[in-house]
């Protein structure tokens, strides 16, 4: 007798079309799953590709000399340079890590090894809730509270202490470079600090107890043992940290005095990629202005994907180390 | 052998307890912008804020009153649409992640995840303006939702991802056993399961994206008036401090103090909030490590 056959006698199975996919969607489901993690992954080609071609006639005119000139004149010669701009956020950012690495790695220190149980909770979050509030915020404060009771007479004492070096030359003004690296290092604080804790904390307690057994003194243990064995952790943090005082945009606008400065003084005004982005973009009148400052945001792209891709391999190298040394 | 004077022995204890102090000293110092900025906005918007600051439009230099509805307004459009693109998007991907965390796929997905993350978003701002706005040849609150889109869609991955992992395997393999499909088993045992982180997710995604105002200069752009459309521009929160704040008036610095202080208050109940769900949740169900 014919399979066949004996198969085309059954009665037909009755599952109706809605029945069917609520059994066997599964095909549907993974299709949807991988098109959101293509869309996630393609967003950043996309926003590198839209950039590059929004930015083709700056860069034909200027070609790699766009980075190293600093004429920046959209009125007459039509002529554009992002020196200036690029001098400024590395001034800035710099400054920002200086104050920056020391006062958040000792709270990630202090969150992470030192502080009481009932205090890691309440701090922890407070570090995080310093994270939270908006750059805006931040700029606001900075302009109309930080400058004239902080940043003004700290610039006045080292204007008059340092001013024979170029980096503290003066006149004085409130909104400058200095400024904007202050309010920069305590917008990164949270960043670093927060980063920073995780790492520690993910450090296997055998290396605190074995570095004190050997009667090690608490800061010993710290600096000698788990700052060593979290140091591509850390160093990742700093990185972070440093790819938002990169992009950091609004606060900085409001701060830094949005000015052609082309000195290196620390206590002039000053300007950096984000901030003439956001003051001038609107502004642009003629297309090659547009796409000049277009090609700022391009630079300003790919510095930040570089270092951030650079802070995330650290990090999660060290994650799956320590993992793995947690399951011996 | 090393020598252990007492000598030694007390600079040691002493450069100690210098450095513990140190890290003490830090945290203070870390935390102090913190206290100051919550105090200082505080002090100076609570005078100006009133029913009519939140139902009235902006009014001109010099003229009393006025409010910020029309900011209010855009914000949640902005912010609303933003999460309509995100979520679906975000939940799908985070669902992704945690299921397939080691294959080619989702390693590069978690990784482009936490690199978008750190994309400046003056940067999405130009992205969201060359794709949206130019072509449209006008700004609209619809190019501001899609950069907010953008803010929060690694964020909620991120949440997503570390919420559904949090969901014991157990639950997952007993619907699978069961016959349940995948899809069904995410849908109506993983998801109600993680719904809560999930929601903690949302909410941490919102408080960030409401207070973006650089891409929102030339995607929103701003409207001194009332406006419900998505094809044109409004006026958001953070923008609106930022105008009011680089404006020379005197008064409009009084609202640029009111206007953060409202600001202020919704991202920070919005972060504590989120804090409350996620302890609520390692209490009582105890899964997170």
């Amino acid at each position: 007798m014919n399979l066949a056959l004996q198969k085309s006698e059954l009665p037909a199975p009755r599952i109706g079309v809605i029945r069917r996919l609520w059994d066997h969607g599964d095909g549907s489901y993974r299709f949807f799953l991988v098109v959101a993690s293509l869309l996630l992954i393609g967003l950043v080609m996309a926003i590198g590709y839209e950039l590059w071609q929004n930015s083709a006639l700056s860069r034909h005119a200027f070609g790699w000399k766009f980075l190293t000139t600093s004429d920046w004149d959209p009125a007459i010669e039509n002529k554009f340079g992002a020196l200036p701009f690029i001098l400024g956020t590395l001034m800035t950012s710099i400054l920002a890590l200086i104050v920056a690495i020391p006062l958040s790695i000792g709270t990630a220190i202090f969150l992470a090894e030192l502080a009481p149980d009932w205090l890691r909770q309440p701090l922890g979050f407070l570090v995080e809730l310093l994270a939270a509030v908006p750059s805006v915020i931040y700029g606001l404060w900075g302009l109309f509270v930080f400058i004239p009771v902080f940043v003004r007479p700290a610039a006045q004492f080292l204007n008059r202490e340092f001013g024979f070096l170029p980096l503290f030359a003066g006149p004085i003004f409130g909104p400058s470079r200095f400024a904007a690296g202050i309010l920069l290092a305590i917008m990164v604080f949270p960043t670093i600090a927060a980063v920073s804790r995780d790492v520690l904390r993910a450090i296997p307690n055998s290396q605190r107890e074995a570095a004190l057994a050997m009667g090690a003194t608490q800061w010993e243990m710290i600096s000698q043992i788990l700052l060593p064995y979290g140091g591509s952790g850390l160093l990742g943090a700093i990185i972070l940290g440093l790819g938002r005082a990169l992009g950091e945009t609004i606060a900085v606008t409001m701060v830094i005095g949005n000015n052609l400065d082309l000195s290196i003084s620390l206590l002039h005004p000053g300007y950096t990629m984000a901030s003439v982005i956001a003051n001038e973009f609107t502004e642009a009148t003629s297309d090659l202005y547009l796409q000049a400052l277009i090609e700022i945001g391009l630079i300003l792209f790919a510095i930040t994907l570089v270092i951030n891709f650079i802070a995330r391999l650290l990090i999660w190298r060290l994650a799956r180390q320590t993992k793995g040394e947690a399951h011996l | 052998m090393i020598q252990t004077t007492p000598i030694r022995q007390q600079r040691r204890k002493l450069i100690n307890l210098i450095m513990l102090g140190f890290c003490m000293l830090a945290t203070l110092l870390v935390i102090a912008p913190l206290i100051w900025i919550i105090a200082y906005v505080i002090q100076q918007g609570l005078p100006a804020i009133n029913w009519s600051f939140f139902t009235q439009l902006p009014t001109p230099v010099g003229v009393p009153g006025g409010g910020i509805a029309n900011a209010l307004v855009g914000s949640a459009m902005t912010v609303g649409l933003g999460l309509l693109f995100a979520i679906p998007i975000g939940t799908l991907a985070g669902f992704y992640a945690a299921t397939h965390p080691d294959n080619g796929l989702g390693v590069a997905l978690r990784f482009s995840a936490d690199v978008i993350s750190g994309v400046p978003s003056i940067v999405m701002g130009i992205f969201a303006y060359t794709i949206i706005v130019l072509p449209q040849r006008h700004f609209s609150a619809f190019s501001g939702g899609v950069v907010l889109a953008f803010i929060m869609l690694p964020t909620l991955t991120r949440t997503t991802e570390e919420m559904i992992r949090m969901v014991p395997k157990s639950l997952r393999e007993g619907s699978l056993a069961l016959g349940a499909a995948e899809w069904k088993t995410s849908l109506s045992i993983i998801l109600p399961a993680a719904f809560n982180g999930i929601l903690t997710g949302v909410m941490l995604a919102i408080a960030r994206a409401a207070g973006e105002a650089a891409p929102m200069l030339f995607t929103a752009f701003g409207n001194p008036f009332l406006n419900l459309d998505y094809r044109q521009p409004v006026a958001t929160l953070p923008h609106t401090i930022f105008v009011y704040a680089i404006a020379p008036y005197e008064d409009w610095h009084a609202k640029a103090w009111a206007t953060a202080l409202v600001l202020i208050s919704l991202v920070l109940l919005l972060n504590i909030f989120a804090r409350l769900i996620t302890w609520w949740r390692v209490r009582h169900i105890g899964t997170y490590h």
